[in-house]
């Protein structure tokens, strides 16, 4: 395997331990004692201590550390102290939703960004250039808490189309994609556009040009196809903020996802599901950082020899 | 040139607002009852919210919680940043690596996602808040610190400066942060934005600052329960909001070009 696959995927490696470590520390080097959770502060010594010993709070943070990391690996995430039942079991209910929500707004915000992008660029300077550079101004500067709720005011209070937040039928789905879809957007159309102005100021573009290609082939087969591969590299890192703002998108229209399931636990004061979500939700955006790295190599053979 | 100047007004608004609005005669928590989420009238020029508090005087109360936040945080991440990146850039070696390390694992965390549970976990309160998002924020003023130092370290006068013997302190202060400023400045512009939405987003969930207390998010988060009956109690915070940060993303960009930040804008 070529020496940059090899180190990718150890950094990854590394990355993860080292996640899941600063979760778990994170977690707990904070004020609030999962017994009073539980017991709520007036409760007995005697059942305090009990308690304490059955969570393995008794130990030492080392000790309880090296079991969480051996936990990890095999989906063992800790108990809920709410729901009393297993906070991965918690997790894999709430997954399909998140993920659900999260591939339809990237469906639409690729949707609305590429053919924006790219008329952006071909026309530059024109009217449709400061248009689509305008919206994507606003898209990036207007919240997804604010989004949410002024599409709601107006396409399911005002005309009734959508319902107004819950996962139901297929139209609840379209009010939430369009809230967290929309900063996507509005990045991805100007990041392919300045991508695209680069390539096309490239000499191989002039040589195209020059040896009488269309304007098609030019643009498609060799503007374009050099132009996605910046964007590729920080679309991975761009969807670590679409699933940042899932959370918040979850909460504003009651999606039952991982991240409103994050926000009700830590209002719950249920720190392991508080660690798994975080967890979760972080270890995807490792994931997708770690395919966009592999898939850029493989798309471009400049990487994987190691020229650039 | 005059949208820029629309947004460096309302910027000018926006902090000189928040900072007299302990001398306005405000009353964000004195309750009008019989004025329960009225909409926009002579004596409450923007209404009042659910409880019967004039939602404008509110409204200027937000701008100063956001107003603090953004220039608590964004200090303190720049500050703790840029000395950790250039410190590690310039010293190198183990230092360098060391960094390099946290900020892999510090990046593969989504920002927002990491704020909310160092805020949730911390619990609520403005000095919270700021804590929560200076421990995510000073990450990109770190890299970018670190990339630039590094790009820089074997100038000449780097060099000259070490050759005379010039303490290590002195040369990343008077040789090399001068030299970096301009892509910093830039970020920072856009970290204010960015911690804007954060703040309200947080107060949004619960997470922020708390009541009695106002942020343009839990207005918004409290008004979305009477969004039919009155969504003045929405639309009110959140045009505070959405002007703020389209005006502070407006005057980065212009920044950014000006200051001719990553080789040029296509």
């Amino acid at each position: 395997m070529p020496a940059y696959l090899l180190a990718r995927l150890f950094s990854a490696v590394w990355v993860t331990f080292g996640v899941v470590s600063l979760v778990f520390f994170m977690i707990h080097w904070v004020p609030g004692d999962p017994v009073d959770v539980m017991l709520g502060e007036s409760g007995a010594a005697a059942d305090r201590e009990a308690l304490r010993h059955a969570l393995g709070l008794d130990q030492s943070l080392w000790l309880q550390w090296g079991q969480f990391l051996r936990g990890v690996p095999v989906g063992d995430l800790g108990q809920s102290l709410y729901f009393q039942e297993g906070v991965s079991t918690l997790l894999a209910q709430r997954f399909g939703a998140t993920a659900e929500l999260a591939a339809a707004a990237f469906v639409i915000a690729l949707v609305i960004a590429v053919p924006t992008g790219i008329i952006a660029a071909a026309r530059r300077g024109s009217a449709w250039d400061t248009g689509a550079m305008g919206f994507s101004l606003l898209g990036v500067s207007i919240p997804n808490f604010w989004l949410g709720p002024l599409l709601v005011l107006v396409f399911s209070l005002g005309l009734g189309w959508f319902p107004v937040s819950g996962r139901g039928a297929p139209l609840s789905l379209v009010l939430p994609a369009i809230t967290l879809g929309t900063a996507l957007a509005a990045v991805l159309s100007r990041m392919i556009r300045s991508s695209l102005l680069e390539v096309m100021s490239e000499d191989f573009i002039r040589t195209a040009r020059a040896k009488g290609l269309s304007p098609y082939q030019v643009w498609v087969r060799h503007g374009l196809r050099n132009a996605w591969l910046p964007v590729l590299t920080v679309l991975g890192m761009q969807l670590g903020a679409l699933l940042g703002g899932a959370v918040i998108t979850e909460t504003v229209f009651n999606w039952p996802g991982v991240g409103s399931l994050l926000v009700e636990s830590i209002q719950r004061r249920d720190y392991p599901v508080v660690q798994g979500g975080v967890l979760m939700i972080s270890l995807c955006y490792v994931v997708i950082n770690l395919a966009t790295d592999l898939l850029y190599a493989r798309i471009d053979p400049r990487i994987r020899l190691g020229q650039l | 040139m005059k949208t820029v100047s629309i947004a460096g007004l309302v910027l000018i608004s926006w902090v000189f607002l928040s900072l007299i609005a302990p001398w306005l005669p405000l009353h964000p928590e004195r309750m009008a009852l019989p004025a329960i989420l009225e909409g926009p009238h002579s004596h409450a020029w923007l209404g009042n919210d659910d409880l019967g508090r004039p939602v404008l005087d509110r409204l200027l109360v937000g701008a100063r919680t956001s107003c603090w936040v953004a220039g608590g945080v964004v200090s303190l991440s720049l500050l703790f940043g840029t000395l950790l990146g250039s410190s590690a850039a310039y010293l190198g070696g183990y230092w360098d690596r060391v960094l390099v390390m946290l900020l892999d694992i510090f990046m593969a965390f989504p920002g927002i996602l990491l704020a909310i549970a160092l805020a949730g976990l911390l619990g609520p309160g403005i000095g919270n808040l700021v804590i929560a998002l200076s421990l995510v924020g000073w990450v990109g003023f770190a890299r970018l610190a670190r990339a630039q130092v590094l790009s820089m370290k074997q100038r000449e006068h780097v060099l000259a400066a070490q050759a005379l013997g010039t303490r290590r302190r002195r040369i990343i202060q008077r040789h090399l942060l001068p030299l970096i400023a301009a892509p910093l400045v830039v970020e920072a512009t856009f970290a204010v934005a960015a911690v804007v939405v954060a703040e309200s987003g947080l107060s949004f969930l619960g997470l922020g600052v708390q009541p009695p207390e106002a942020s343009w998010g839990s207005m918004i988060r409290d008004g979305v329960r009477y969004l039919l009956v009155a969504p003045h109690l929405v639309l009110a915070p959140g045009i505070a909001l959405f002007l703020v940060v389209l005006s502070v993303n407006l005057l980065g960009d212009r920044l950014r070009d000006r200051l001719d930040v990553r080789g040029g804008r296509s």
